[in-house]
Parts: C-alpha cells; sequence; structure tokens
C-alpha cells in the first residue's frame, strides 16, 4: 500500500539492457555499442548455457504444420470429394 | 466411389513439385543427432538404447561377417517406421504405398545377399537350395523349388510392405466414410467408430510391418 513508492528503482547500464528494456532515446547507444559488446563469447554460452528444452510442443508443432501442408498440396484433389459444389 | 477411394495413393504433385520428396526427407528432421558429449539428454539416450536394443536383437542370428550389415539394417527399420508412421497422420501421404519404392529396397539388398553368398562361399550358397534328407527321387523338383522361392524373394518383400500398408489405409478410408454416411442415423455410429480407433491402433502394427521386412531381409543373410 504506502510502500509501493519505496521501490527501489535499479539503474542497469544501457548497453546490458535486452532490447525491450531500452528507451527510445537511449537506442542509438544500444545499437551502437550492444552489437560490439555480443560478439565476444556469446558462442559459447548459446552452445552450452543458453540451451533450449525440447518439449512436446515442438514437435507437435512440426507435425500440425506437414499435416497442414500435405492438406494444401492434395487441395486441387480433395476439392473434387466434396459433398455439394456450393456450400 | 471406387476410384476416389484408390486416389489417395497417386503421388500428388503440387505446381510441379512432388509431395513424396518432402515425406521422405521429413524421417531425417524428426530424430536428433547424438551430440559430443559424455552424458546426452534424456531423449538422445532413449533413441539409443532402442536402437543398441534392436540391433543387438537384429544381429543374434548372424556371424561376425553379418555385423556389417548392422548400420545398413537398423538406418532401415528406424526409416521404414518413421514414414509408416507418419503415414497415419491425416491427409498425409504415406511413401511406401508406392511398390516401386519398396522395389526399390527390396531387390538391391536381397541381390547384394546372394551375390556376397555366391561369391564368398559359392558351394555352401549352392547348397541351401537342396535341404538335407531329402529323398533322392525328390531331389530335381526340390531344386526346381528352392531356386523360383530364392527367386521370388524380392518380390516378396516388396509386395508385402506394399500391400499391407495400402490395404490398412484403403480399410481406415473406407470405415472412416462409413461412419460419415451412417452419422445421420445413430447408433450403428458408435460402434463404427469404436472399429475405426481400434483400426487405427492396430495400424500402428506398421511397426510389426517394419520387423517384418528387416527381419526377412535378415533371414535371406547367409552369411
Amino acid at each position: 500500500m504506502t510502500y509501493k513508492f519505496l521501490i527501489p528503482i535499479i539503474v542497469v547500464p544501457v548497453v546490458q539492457r535486452k532490447l525491450g528494456d531500452v528507451r527510445l532515446n537511449e537506442l542509438c547507444v544500444w545499437l551502437g555499442q550492444g552489437l560490439f559488446l555480443k560478439n565476444h563469447n556469446t558462442w559459447y554460452y548459446r552452445k552450452y548455457i543458453d540451451v533450449r528444452r525440447g518439449g512436446i510442443g515442438r514437435i507437435s508443432m512440426l507435425l500440425t504444420g506437414y499435416c497442414v501442408l500435405c492438406y494444401i498440396w492434395n487441395y486441387p484433389h480433395l476439392k473434387k470429394e466434396r459433398w455439394r459444389k456450393y456450400h | 466411389m471406387m476410384v476416389s477411394f484408390f486416389d489417395q495413393f497417386a503421388s500428388p504433385s503440387y505446381l510441379g513439385i512432388p509431395l513424396i520428396a518432402i515425406a521422405i526427407a521429413l524421417p531425417w528432421v524428426l530424430y536428433p543427432t547424438p551430440p559430443a558429449r559424455w552424458i546426452n539428454n534424456r531423449l538422445i539416450t532413449i533413441q539409443g538404447w532402442f536402437i543398441n536394443r534392436f540391433t543387438n536383437q537384429l544381429m543374434l542370428p548372424l556371424n561376425v561377417g553379418g555385423h556389417k550389415w548392422a548400420l545398413l539394417l537398423a538406418s532401415l527399420m528406424i526409416f521404414l517406421i518413421t514414414i509408416n508412421m507418419l503415414g497415419l497422420l491425416p491427409y498425409t501421404f504415406t511413401p511406401t504405398t508406392q511398390l516401386s519404392l519398396n522395389m526399390g529396397f527390396a531387390v538391391p539388398l536381397w541381390l547384394a545377399t546372394v551375390i556376397i553368398g555366391m561369391r564368398n562361399q559359392p558351394t555352401i550358397a549352392l547348397g541351401h537350395l537342396l535341404p538335407e534328407g531329402t529323398p533322392i527321387p525328390l531331389i530335381p523338383v526340390l531344386i526346381i523349388i528352392e531356386t523360383i522361392s530364392l527367386l521370388i524373394r524380392p518380390l516378396a518383400l516388396g509386395v508385402r510392405l506394399t500391400a499391407n500398408l495400402t490395404a490398412g489405409h484403403l480399410l481406415i478410408q473406407l470405415i472412416a466414410t462409413a461412419v460419415f454416411v451412417l452419422l445421420p442415423m445413430m447408433p450403428t455410429v458408435a460402434i463404427l467408430t469404436a472399429a475405426v480407433l481400434f483400426l487405427l491402433t492396430l495400424l500402428e502394427v506398421a511397426v510389426a510391418m517394419i520387423q517384418a521386412y528387416v527381419f526377412v531381409l535378415l533371414l535371406s543373410l547367409y552369411l
């Protein structure tokens, strides 16, 4: 209630923030120096530390996409199998 | 109606690109390759365990020389299982319903087993044509019969796979059509729907189909 105003504002340097946290007038600074900083050892982080967990969502999306693709592929033929010509 | 039932097996081609190309390439996407780590994640461990177990079973009847076939047979099994299971999804196309593809699998592999047998141990390979202990008058007939059975093996392998898969898909389509047509009239539907679901599960005996294929291929290895 009253202690809402006492929440400290944490100041993080501009270049270390993600794009969503950067304010508009700081955008140029971010772009200029953010790209530079990233190139150091991000490959290591990406390969060994930031690994994505596989789950059932990913493969089910793939299979659903495959079904949809096959439907689109077969559509000219499936058009003939309607029970009514005009719906 | 007869025409439209078999049309599901025509190789669909859109804008000149055949769907069969994607359908064949898809199994490669689905299995992760093990990275060079000491201990992998669970998925890769399970996959490796299955493949090892299956290959062990497959190599049991063979002597050491036959173990060269391990890679080929294991990958063939996984390929065929994946293709058949993917074909159970709606609207998808199963490449193994095409006789050309199955004969393309059967004939070269069978021919390889025969030629290897003939090159390395010609007398033993020819000796397989005549089972032991046959009465003497029967020998000529039996040799002819055994030769015919040898020559017909690739045809049997290819056609068996094609026919099983085609028949399964066709049955599913027939029963599903019957369910839809009978929907206005209630009670029969429930029974038929149950039959469709059961048949679908049974068609995951596509897996067993592949076992049969690879195992028969294995049996023809008199290496």
